[in-house]
């Protein structure tokens, strides 16, 4: 039966059965099998929520590490083997906060007692007064206490913002209880600032235990491109054996091109974390179609391409030739007064400077016109005033600035189509 | 149980009655056999005398205390009038700790006999509220059924151990002197008709009502028993509209509800007139000292008397009138002949039953509707039992007098009545404004009392009550006119509305809308945590700060000062307060709490004398006016608003009534409680200094100088000189503390223990640093430990690690991982800050840097959307401090690590 499916399979439905597959795993709605890297990391913190669960020790720690460096990803691969323990399934509440939805200490308890069941005990009662919540949920923490109550996991997510919360009333209170025998509860911060220890009050501080486990990835290109190997391969469980082999095969030489090397060796350069390279084999396997099966080089080339664009250089292809020129006359007031604010009189001088000099291939605009360019490109915030708000000042004289680069302009120019070349010239020129 | 006089709301006068009966030269006291208690707006005065039950003002209104009288006396000066008084304990009363020892639940009106040396028996005499009754249950008999509130029931003793079987002796009602005996006056009494003094009050206040009521009232008791709270409501509704003398008008009412003091003493006066015009000599003393049997019984003697005097003038007006008091009568039998049974074997029952239905008619005063509310069902039974006799009785008899008791009884015999009124009239002093709140609650439906309310009791009319919501006014004139059926919906109306009304009422236990005190609590596991294993499991588990040591080491003198000032406070019964300062992790808070617990055993071996002890603390509150309602709620299990509690605390500690102990409070986390005007630690600091107030406070700071720093000066200056900073922990001291904790498990080596406790102190000096290091050192050990060789035990290079973990900086760490190009990024911002020689450099001044930087190594250089999203990222880690994103170019950048970390971090590459 299965033989005969496998061989009824389509061209088509191979490869869209092979995206389907890589882009769960490259959109992270799959835990990976085992953390990459993380091995210790992902012990030491199996063991201590192991502990929690199992001899209802109160622990509390931070995971901390930059944005994109797994720390969601070792968490979820953490929980999941501890709640396959037959001594712990069932025998755990867990309790996820994320400091960017629980704004402040009210919602968080609200977030806390529903997640723990206890709204219930006191009908609506007890989402009644902040006040009220926080002594009925101390109450009820109070209660348990280290060798029959279940041990509470409590995930704190961005961390840090929790700190911001006035008088940190909720981390003291949860440290708090992980530092006396209450009912065993284990307090995960998740964070990536490197400082968060110094957010915390001094009793706040000295209630958490100071276990930090950092996740720094130290990886090098050689597992880099490994991991960019495994992340594209099709598992041996696919349903048609022949096309993962061809397609598992075409991976393992993509990752050997010389081409391919440089891209991903670039976008290592630029940062190791896996969601940025997520990102990017995501854009690549997107562009495979039944037309062409295999991901191939011009695949991952382009999806670079994409992925390090910047973002201003489609606005500026965009623009017109008037306000290509102002841009320019811009940079060159810039290179004059070394980034000094200008203001458009001067720009709109600068210009008809250009126009009388040498321009043959436009006409003269009239003033007004300018302006509207002008005002076209302060729109784009490709200009921005210096100060926003103050209107005092005539619009012609308000001062501004470019929010340009040099490289920027000039690499517009570049690729511009059909730019004159005394634009051109007089963009290269030293001087206007 | 809540209806007696509170003190906010009635202004007492106490007087002597009678001369001295005694004197004493040297202490210079005059004895006094009785004292007379009257409330502002009262002509009648309520009697207390020696050897009777009485109600002490306590803190509590709902629970005053109880004690029996003993002696009354006065100083020369004659203006300090003092009692000296047996105590009983209401459960309540009694430590949490040792409610248990009863054993079982204890009936809600039972109470204890006190039995402590070390309490204080005298009180000021003027915090007596008034006399209560008291009844002695043998300890094998089970507690009297259906029996009013208002009476408590002793049957043990409590001598703050244990409890124990109470001697009879100790309870016997005290005979006063010039009392007669019990059976020269039972004849007496029983040769007299027994009507229902709520029959009398009616007629009285027909009298009042000049005929806009009729005297007639309730032809059964059902009907009386299940509408007495509608009654009352409507009274007063009545009475407001009818008397101009209280303040008239519906949101009076309402603030009154229904025990308004001033209706009822504007209602008292009026019945006190009626009664003294028939009044002649008083026997009060003797029937305020008479047991309590007697009173039920003269009450009922009255209502013949006011039916003939009183009444039948008023006939002209209801042409109903011979009728209704025959009815009335008949009521009176019918309840008689209902509780007879019982009457015959003891006369208390009888007794209790045929006043239940006037005390429970009283008992709104601050929240008695919850009564109510919760008593009704039961009378409903009762007097559903009572009806049938009391049918048979109203068949029989007509407008005959009951001969229902023993005696036959007569109607003509005035002489008799008018001396049973005069009884009266005192038992209704004796029973305050209970009763002439049930007057009122009569009075005010005496139009529906023909209607045989019993027919339809249940059908509650629901467009009635809500008519009576919208319009008050227009549903009393209803009321008048309507059925009696209306009552019990009304009733329904009442007590549902009450606790919304009275939110000062603190009867939470009592109000079931919400069952407030419902446990929450996390749910408990299916499999039993495991034990710790091996060695190292153990020593985890004991160095776990949560785990309580044996003993406090290190702290000895810190304790001894602590424990010295509390119970020197205690023992006392002084107040203080005493601030405690030192950096977190110092053991504060512990031993404190070490000091309490000796405390508390030492009170058990009864060595100093019991307290109570509360501990608030400002981190686990929201707001610091919480501490009030935290307070209020730890002491007396209240719930309260903040401003509320606030006011019930000052009254507690402010107020002479006596306290039975000590109250110790510990507020932790002191300065949160910090507010802009102070109040709050004002008052924290201010209610120990009062003269009753019988309160210990200890704060626990982490400054030193917080009195000076935060504090105004009245504030600190309450707060006194009293204080103690505890040091952080020297590394003898942790490593003292480690050991002592470990108690013998052999997990750590001498060395390692010894480099903790160094580092550590050299840091801060915290305790629980202390300990966690040890902790996260032994898992250390446990990890390596298959590898190496090594004893076990946690050895330096373990402690090495777990140091280097919670103390060595990550910066240069998570520096030494990041990508080549946030390397170069912030080799660029060094590079700038060196060409400008500022701190501060824009993003695009670096990203120039960069790009060059880039060339250098023989790199693609980025382009701008690549720099600042390398640049956000060192941002999000806080290696850099970044402006926001939305300046683009010319957001600004500052290092978080100093350079030289940076360039460390980044040579050793």
């Amino acid at each position: 039966m299965s033989k005969r499916r496998s061989a009824a399979l389509t061209e088509a439905q191979r490869v869209s059965l092979a995206q389907t597959l890589l882009r769960e795993r490259l959109c992270h709605q799959k835990l990976p099998d085992r953390p990459v890297g993380l091995d210790s990391q992902y012990k030491h913190l199996l063991e201590l929520l192991r502990r929690t669960a199992v001899h209802g020790e109160s622990n509390s720690v931070l995971i901390v590490g930059p944005r994109g460096s797994g720390k969601t990803m070792l968490l979820g691969c953490v929980l999941r083997e501890l709640m396959s323990l037959k001594e712990v399934q069932k025998n755990v509440l867990l309790v996820e906060l994320n400091g960017l939805l629980q704004t402040d200490d009210k919602i968080a308890l609200k977030e806390i007692t529903r997640q723990l069941h206890l709204e219930n005990v006191v009908g609506d009662k007890v989402f009644g007064s902040f006040a009220e919540n926080l002594a009925f949920l101390l109450e009820a923490l109070k209660k348990g206490d280290k060798s029959s109550s279940r041990p509470v996991l409590f995930v704190l997510d961005e961390f840090d913002l929790f700190a911001h919360h006035k008088n940190q009333t909720l981390l003291y209170n949860l440290l708090d209880v992980s530092q006396s025998a209450q009912t065993p509860v284990a307090v995960l911060g998740l964070t990536c600032r490197l400082d968060v220890l110094e957010l915390l009050e001094k009793r706040v501080k000295s209630r958490f235990s100071h276990r930090q486990i950092h996740l720094f990835s130290s990886i090098s290109f050689a597992q880099y491109v490994d991991v960019v190997r495994a992340q594209l391969s099709l598992p041996p469980d696919f349903p048609d054996p022949k096309f993962s082999e061809e397609w598992n095969h075409s991976v393992t030489k993509l990752c050997e091109e010389k081409s391919v090397e440089e891209i991903l060796k670039r976008h290592f350069n630029a940062s190791k974390d896996f969601r940025s390279l997520h990102s990017l084999l995501f854009l690549a396997v997107s562009r495979v179609s039944v037309s062409r099966s295999t991901l191939c080089e011009a695949d991952l080339l382009e999806a670079s391409r994409l992925i390090s664009a910047d973002s201003k250089a489609n606005v500026l292809h965009g623009l017109s030739i008037l306000e290509l020129c102002l841009i320019i006359a811009m940079k060159h007031l810039n290179d004059t007064y070394d980034g000094e604010p200008f203001n458009f009189q001067m720009v709109h001088n600068e210009f008809k400077k250009f126009i009388q000099r040498k321009s043959h291939s436009i006409h003269k605009f009239e003033k007004p016109v300018v302006m509207k360019a002008f005002e076209h490109l302060l729109q784009l915030e490709l200009v921005r005033p210096v100060d926003s708000g103050v209107c005092k000042v005539q619009r012609e004289y308000q001062l501004m600035r470019l929010m340009l680069e040099h490289g920027q302009v000039m690499e517009a120019l570049q690729r511009y189509p059909q730019c004159p070349t005394d634009v051109k010239q007089w963009a290269l020129s030293a001087f206007g | 149980m809540s209806r007696y006089i509170t003190r906010l709301r009635m202004k007492r006068t106490y007087k002597w009655n009678g001369r001295p009966v005694g004197e004493d030269r040297k202490l210079k006291r005059q004895y006094y056999e009785s004292m007379s208690i009257s409330v502002e707006g009262k002509t009648q005065d309520a009697t207390v005398s020696l050897g009777q039950y009485i109600l002490i003002e306590g803190d509590d209104d709902d629970n005053p205390f109880v004690a029996q009288l003993l002696k009354l006396y006065t100083d020369d000066s004659g203006k300090k009038k003092t009692a000296v008084l047996q105590w009983f304990v209401r459960m309540c009363e009694v430590p949490h700790n040792k409610r248990k020892l009863l054993g079982r639940d204890p009936h809600p009106q039972e109470i204890f006999f006190y039995q402590d040396r070390s309490c204080d028996n005298e009180v000021d005499g003027e915090t007596i509220l008034g006399a209560v009754q008291i009844e002695y249950v043998p300890v094998e008999d089970p507690f009297p059924v259906g029996k009013s509130r208002d009476i408590l029931f002793v049957k043990l003793l409590w001598d703050t151990k244990s409890f124990k079987a109470l001697d009879p002796e100790l309870m016997q009602p005290p005979q006063s002197p010039k009392s007669p005996p019990p059976s020269t006056r039972r004849p007496q009494i029983r040769a007299l008709p027994t009507p229902d003094l709520s029959v009398m009050k009616r007629a009285t206040s027909g009298i009042l009502s000049r005929g806009s009521m009729s005297t007639g009232k309730m032809s059964s008791s059902e009907a009386e028993s299940l509408h007495s709270a509608s009654k009352l409501s409507a009274a007063k509704a009545l009475s407001a509209k009818r008397r101009s003398r209280a303040v008239s008008g519906p949101h009076v009412r309402k603030k009154l509800d229904l025990c308004s003091p001033s209706k009822n003493m504007s209602r008292d006066d009026v019945l006190g007139e009626i009664l003294d015009e028939r009044a002649q000599k008083t026997l009060t003393s003797k029937l305020n000292t008479s047991p309590t049997g007697r009173i039920s019984i003269s009450i009922r003697l009255s209502p013949l008397n006011c039916n003939e005097e009183s009444v039948s003038p008023l006939s002209s007006h209801s042409p109903d009138k011979p009728r209704m008091t025959a009815q009335d009568k008949d009521d009176s039998t019918s309840v008689f002949l209902g509780v007879q049974p019982i009457g015959d074997d003891d006369p208390e029952p009888l007794i209790s039953t045929g006043r239940t239905p006037r005390k429970r008619e009283a008992t709104p005063r601050k929240a008695g509707l919850r009564g109510l509310k919760a008593r009704t069902p039961s009378r409903r039974k009762d007097s559903a039992a009572l009806r049938e006799p009391a049918l048979a009785a109203l068949a029989e008899e007509e407008h005959e007098d009951s001969p229902v008791q023993t005696a036959a009884t007569s109607r003509s015999k005035r002489k008799s009545a008018q001396l049973v009124s005069s009884r009266i009239k005192k038992q209704l002093n004796l029973l305050g404004n209970k009763i002439d709140l049930q007057s009122d609650g009569e009075d005010g439906d005496d139009d529906d009392c023909f209607v045989p309310a019993k027919i339809d009791l249940q059908s509650s009319s629901d467009e009635e009550e809500e008519a009576k919501i919208d319009s008050e006014d227009e549903l009393i004139v209803k009321k008048r006119r309507g059925s009696g059926t209306s009552r019990s919906a009304e009733k329904t109306r009442v007590s549902a509305r009450t606790p919304r009304k009275t939110p000062s009422k603190k009867t939470a236990p009592a109000t079931p809308r919400t069952p407030r005190h419902a446990t929450p609590s996390i749910p408990s596991r299916t499999v039993p945590a495991r034990k710790p294993g091996n060695v190292l499991e153990e020593a985890r588990a004991r160095l776990h700060v949560s785990s309580v040591p044996e003993s406090l080491p290190c702290r000895e003198q810190e304790f001894q000062d602590i424990y010295n000032f509390v119970e020197s406070k205690v023992i006392d019964g002084t107040g203080g307060c005493m601030y405690i300062s030192g950096v977190p992790g110092t053991g504060k808070t512990a031993t404190v709490h070490e000091v309490i617990r000796s405390l508390q055993q030492s009170a058990e071996q009864d060595e100093i004398p019991h307290f109570r002890f509360i501990e608030i603390n400002g981190m686990k509150m929201t707001d610091p006016h919480q501490a009030y309602v935290q307070i209020l709620q730890k002491l007396t299990d209240q719930k309260a608003t903040p401003d509320h509690a606030a006011a019930l605390l000052e009254k507690r500690f402010s107020a002479p009534a006596p306290k039975k102990e000590t109250v110790v409070l510990l507020v932790d986390e002191l300065d949160l409680l910090w507010t802009r005007k102070q109040n709050v630690m004002y008052n924290l600091f201010d209610w120990p200094t009062r003269r009753n107030a019988r309160l210990v406070v200890l704060t626990i700071a982490n400054t030193m100088d917080l009195p000076e720093r935060i504090m105004i000066n009245r504030v600190a200056s309450r707060l006194g000189l009293t204080r103690m900073s505890f040091q952080p922990y020297t590394f003898k001291q942790l490593q003292q503390i480690i050991t002592s904790r470990l108690n013998r498990v052999k997990a750590f080596e001498e060395d390692a223990l010894q480099l903790v406790s160094r580092k550590v102190a050299a840091l801060s000096g915290d305790a629980r640093r202390c300990l966690d290091i040890c902790r996260r050192a032994t898992e250390i050990c446990e990890h390596s430990g298959s590898q190496k060789n090594s004893s076990g035990l946690v050895g330096m290079s373990h402690v090495m690690e777990a140091l280097d973990e919670m103390f060595s900086s990550s910066y240069i760490a998570s520096i030494r991982c990041a990508s080549v190009q946030e390397q170069l990024f912030l080799r660029a911002v060094i590079a700038e800050f060196r060409r400008l020689g500022l701190e501060e450099a824009t993003f695009q001044q670096v990203f120039v840097q960069h790009q060059a930087l880039c060339r250098v190594e023989g790199l693609q250089p980025v382009n701008v959307s690549e720099g600042l999203s390398v640049c956000q990222r060192l941002g999000s880690c806080r290696l850099l401090l970044l402006e926001g994103s939305r300046l683009d170019l010319f957001l600004r950048i500052r290092l978080n690590v100093s350079q030289d970390d940076v360039l460390y971090a980044l040579k050793a590459d």
